[in-house]
């Protein structure tokens, strides 16, 4: 407690506040003796300003930190209560940073699981790791053969990736924190024993103090993190290594699943492309196009499926074939490449489709897949500018034919569907299609999309029907886009079955002078 | 100007071409101009796409057919196809990053997109080419395994806004910056803006210089949804229309026997052309009521007006259509003022046109 009179000095101050303020006295002028916010606090209470609203002033005077609560006397002398604050101030002080610290470790969380490419969230938990831990990280990957992936970053400068081998027994604790042993307590870790590679680039003062944690995976480790800091900062404390391994948990955790993440995709798309319907290109004089669509927009294969299999030489046949396995999905994709393959191992004996059936049907009811398929097999041969088509359909929908004076025609090949009855009975039918004319396959996921501006119509054959009467003269990708977007256009967000469509085109005659074997056969839509 | 000139000859001479049909004379045109020393990027930007705008404005006159617009743009497609081929292996540029081209979900016309990674590859980008109608999923995973430097997200019909807003969304999420572009986003870029998405360019050049100057990437911890980004969907009018989309079509349709006596002689052809035209009627006022811009739909409805006139359409019909919606929307005041700006439009439009009497042929 303080006394001070209305010109500022010292009236009388009590024992306690003498600890406080030990060479103060009675007569000494406030000012000299207080910090300016206690004597400014002072001053203005006595010229008559009211700092109502804004509570008691309060500061430091040496290492305590003091509320001070002033009492006007009658005689105009102020009575100052100073109230010792400091371990609340301490406590509320640690409260913030915890605070904080969560804060930073939700942030990091939800940056990083943002991402499942393994190298974009390397790069970002290091660059975090710069902006709340430390002035450079290091974050070190588990080895591909002998080299690790390794992350460096600078506070305020860019994060570099490399691939390189490195000695990580030479960093302490760096061996053991990939193992996913504990991390060595940073006050162990002498700097000067940090080899070179450690150090990033443009990290040009000495490093004066050093963690080393693991990042911990899913069961296996993801990595270990090294945080640097200069000499010239104060060192790590204990509290900043807590922190630190728990900023090192949630980059761990997001690693791993960024890892898991890509695995299982690259054996997907391994194992995918042999599913996925195939390119298609121009072969031997005529043009082939074909589109697909699964049933489910997030995938990519399904149980419909099509081939086109260029003959060895441009006398030959090349055979054609689309098809449709009971069911969806994954299942039903793994069938047709099964399908796929046995078709491809039957095309010496393409000669005769009836055949390739029966021989396909032995094969789909020997194996224990219960699932039937439907499908059309044309048999393409380019000769003198004549397209001559062989068409057999095994319980597939008729495939149709664009003509060139707009006239759209079923092909009336018919058979029983394979992989249900012992032998597949199966009609052959010839044709020809004149330069321009198209000859169009499609699964009944076509013909059976709902949809359509009221909503709940079938797209029909008569409406495809439509469709292709205007394609007569059109190459095969614009016959396939033109099915496809009708298809797409009628269901719009409407669920639908597997889609497929194929279009063997024979190309139009060119007006353009030397031209040979429709141009330049080089050109492949990849 | 010489070369000016040169292009409007090569242009001139690959429209005919492709739209007769005749893909190999259409790629000569190209490939001669090429081998006479056109820069490729001018053969792309300057003739290939000019060709391709005009298949909108030829098939808006009634001047070709569906099936011929088709056509040129897979005439178009292939060419460009050619020219790459022709370039493997001759890549002269410094390498500058990685970079995701793709179409908004839904959205088939793939030629912008597809000239935007070609000139993107020849000045040294790396260019993942997703294509037409590439599902929101595929985009987030290709993202996820290739983390390129930004996606270049086409999109050419308004009406696949939402769908954009929603690809927008999922690219910034995983951390990848959208540098949006194509008519869908209007002239100025302004839904763009509207839907958040990091950038904007009006065309393959300006799309190559934002790259060039770098783009940041957005901040991916920071959980977007929708209706962040746009306050008013709160009112739910456009879930409404949206999900009553077919009812409207039914109901508008019906009662537009009675409002436009020509639909009485209509076919089942013509009655289904007709509930086509109402469903994109409908479909255009959702946008606009999801981007919150009433002149999306005044737009559409004049740009139809004039569609549906060289068809022998009368304007009359539109009004029709949007006095039956009106009725049936009463309840949505943003609704009711997008509807009467479409109305009022209409109406200038034909005392602009001439056209107010409604003779049609």
């Amino acid at each position: 407690m303080l006394v001070v009179d209305r010109h500022g000095g010292l009236v009388r101050i009590n024992e306690a506040a003498r600890l406080l303020l030990p060479d103060a006295a009675s007569g000494d002028w406030l000012h000299e003796r207080v910090p300016p916010w206690l004597s400014d606090a002072h001053r203005r209470i006595c010229d008559g300003l009211s700092d109502a609203g804004s509570g008691p002033p309060t500061g430091r005077i040496r290492d305590r930190f003091l509320e001070a609560h002033p009492t006007t006397g009658d005689d105009g002398d102020v009575v100052w209560w100073l109230v010792d604050e400091t371990d609340r101030r301490f406590a509320e002080t640690a409260l913030l940073d915890v605070r904080a610290r969560s804060e930073i470790l939700a942030e990091v969380s939800g940056a990083l699981l943002s991402t499942l490419n393994a190298g974009r969230c390397m790069e970002m938990a290091a660059s975090m790791a710069t902006e709340h831990l430390a002035e450079a990280a290091v974050l070190v990957a588990p080895p591909q053969g002998r080299r690790h992936p390794l992350t460096f970053a600078r506070r305020g400068g860019p994060v570099t990736q490399t691939v390189r081998q490195v000695d990580v027994s030479a960093v302490p604790g760096l061996a053991e924190a990939l193992q996913g042993f504990p991390p060595v307590p940073a006050r162990w870790i002498d700097p000067a024993d940090l080899p070179d590679w450690v150090v990033p680039e443009g990290f040009t003062s000495p490093v004066g103090s050093v963690i080393v944690t693991p990042l911990p995976g899913h069961g296996v480790p993801a990595g270990a993190l090294i945080l640097l800091r200069s000499g010239t900062e104060r060192a790590f404390s204990e509290s900043e290594e807590v922190f630190a391994r728990l900023f090192a948990a949630r980059a761990g955790a997001a690693l791993s699943a960024a890892r898991l993440y890509t695995e299982q995709a690259a054996i997907t798309t391994t194992l995918m492309r042999e599913l996925l319907p195939p390119a298609l290109h121009h072969v031997h004089g005529v043009e082939y196009a074909g589109g697909y669509r699964a049933s489910k927009d997030h995938e990519r294969v399904g149980g419909d499926f099509y081939d086109v299999h260029p003959s060895a030489d441009p006398s030959g046949e090349t055979l054609v074939v689309l098809g449709d396995v009971a069911g969806k999905g994954l299942d039903a994709a793994v069938l047709t490449g099964k399908i796929r393959n046995t078709l491809h191992a039957l095309l010496p004996l393409a000669e005769d489709h009836r055949r390739i059936l029966n021989l396909l049907n032995g094969a789909l009811l020997s194996s224990h897949h219960t699932r039937f398929a439907t499908l059309v097999l044309v048999s393409v041969l380019n000769r003198d500018g004549r397209t001559r088509l062989r068409l057999t359909s095994a319980g597939h929908l008729p495939p149709l034919l664009a003509r060139a004076d707009g006239t759209v025609e079923e092909v009336a090949t018919r058979g029983t569907l394979v992989g249900a009855l012992p032998t597949v009975e199966a009609r052959t039918v010839e044709t020809v299609l004149a330069p321009g004319e198209t000859c169009l396959l499609y699964t009944d996921g076509i013909v059976e999309a709902r949809g359509g501006p009221l909503g709940d119509d079938f797209l029909g054959t008569e409406r495809l029907k439509r469709a292709l009467a205007e394609c007569a003269g059109m190459q095969a990708e614009a016959v396939v886009e033109r099915i496809q977007m009708l298809a797409a256009q009628w269901i719009r967000e409407g669920r639908h079955d597997d889609m497929a469509v194929v279009a063997i085109t024979a190309p139009r005659a060119s007006s353009h002078a030397g031209d040979e074997e429709s141009g330049r056969n080089g050109w492949r839509n990849t | 100007m010489r070369q000016a000139t040169a292009t409007d000859t090569v242009v001139e001479r690959l429209w005919r071409a492709a739209v007769e049909g005749d893909e190999p004379a259409a790629a000569s045109v190209v490939h001669e101009a090429l081998d006479a020393g056109v820069p490729e990027e001018t053969l792309l930007l300057d003739v290939l796409a000019r060709v391709q705008a005009r298949v909108g404005v030829e098939w808006a006159a009634d001047r070709i057919t569906v099936a011929q617009e088709h056509a040129v743009t897979a005439i178009n497609e292939r060419i460009v196809a050619s020219l790459a081929h022709r370039r493997t292996g001759g890549g002269t540029a410094p390498f500058r990053g990685r970079v995701t081209v793709s179409c908004v979900d839904g959205e088939w016309h793939a030629f912008p997109a597809r000239l935007v990674a070609e000139v993107l590859s020849l000045h040294g980008w790396r260019v993942d080419y997703l294509g037409a109608q590439t599902p929101t999923p595929h985009l987030v995973a290709h993202l996820h395994q290739s983390n390129p430097d930004a996606v270049l997200l086409s999109g050419s019909i308004p009406t696949h806004l939402p769908a954009a807003h929603a690809a927008i969304t999922a690219c910034q999420a995983v951390g990848v910056p959208v540098l949006a572009g194509g008519r869908a986003f209007g002239p100025d870029g302004r839904y763009a803006r509207t839907l958040c998405a990091d950038r904007w360019a009006p065309d393959a050049r300006g799309a190559l210089a934002v790259l060039d100057g770098g783009v940041a990437r957005p901040n991916a911890s920071a959980g977007r949804q929708a209706v962040d980004d746009l306050p008013h969907l709160a009112d739910q009018e456009y879930t409404m229309v949206v999900r009553s989309r077919h009812r409207l079509v039914k109901q508008t349709l019906a009662d537009l026997e009675d409002r436009f006596p020509p639909m009485r002689a209509y076919d089942d052809l013509q009655r289904e052309r007709t509930a086509e035209d109402i469903a994109h009627i409908v479909d255009f006022l959702a946008t606009s009521l999801y981007v919150d811009d009433p002149e999306l739909f005044t737009t559409f409805l004049v740009w139809t007006a004039d569609v549906l006139g060289v068809r022998g359409v009368p304007a009359r019909f539109l009004v029709a259509s949007l006095d039956v919606l009106a009725e049936q929307l009463r309840d949505f005041p943003r609704t009711m003022r997008a509807i009467e700006r479409g109305a009022a439009a209409l109406g200038a439009h034909a005392v602009r046109t001439g056209s107010g009497s409604g003779s049609g042929s």
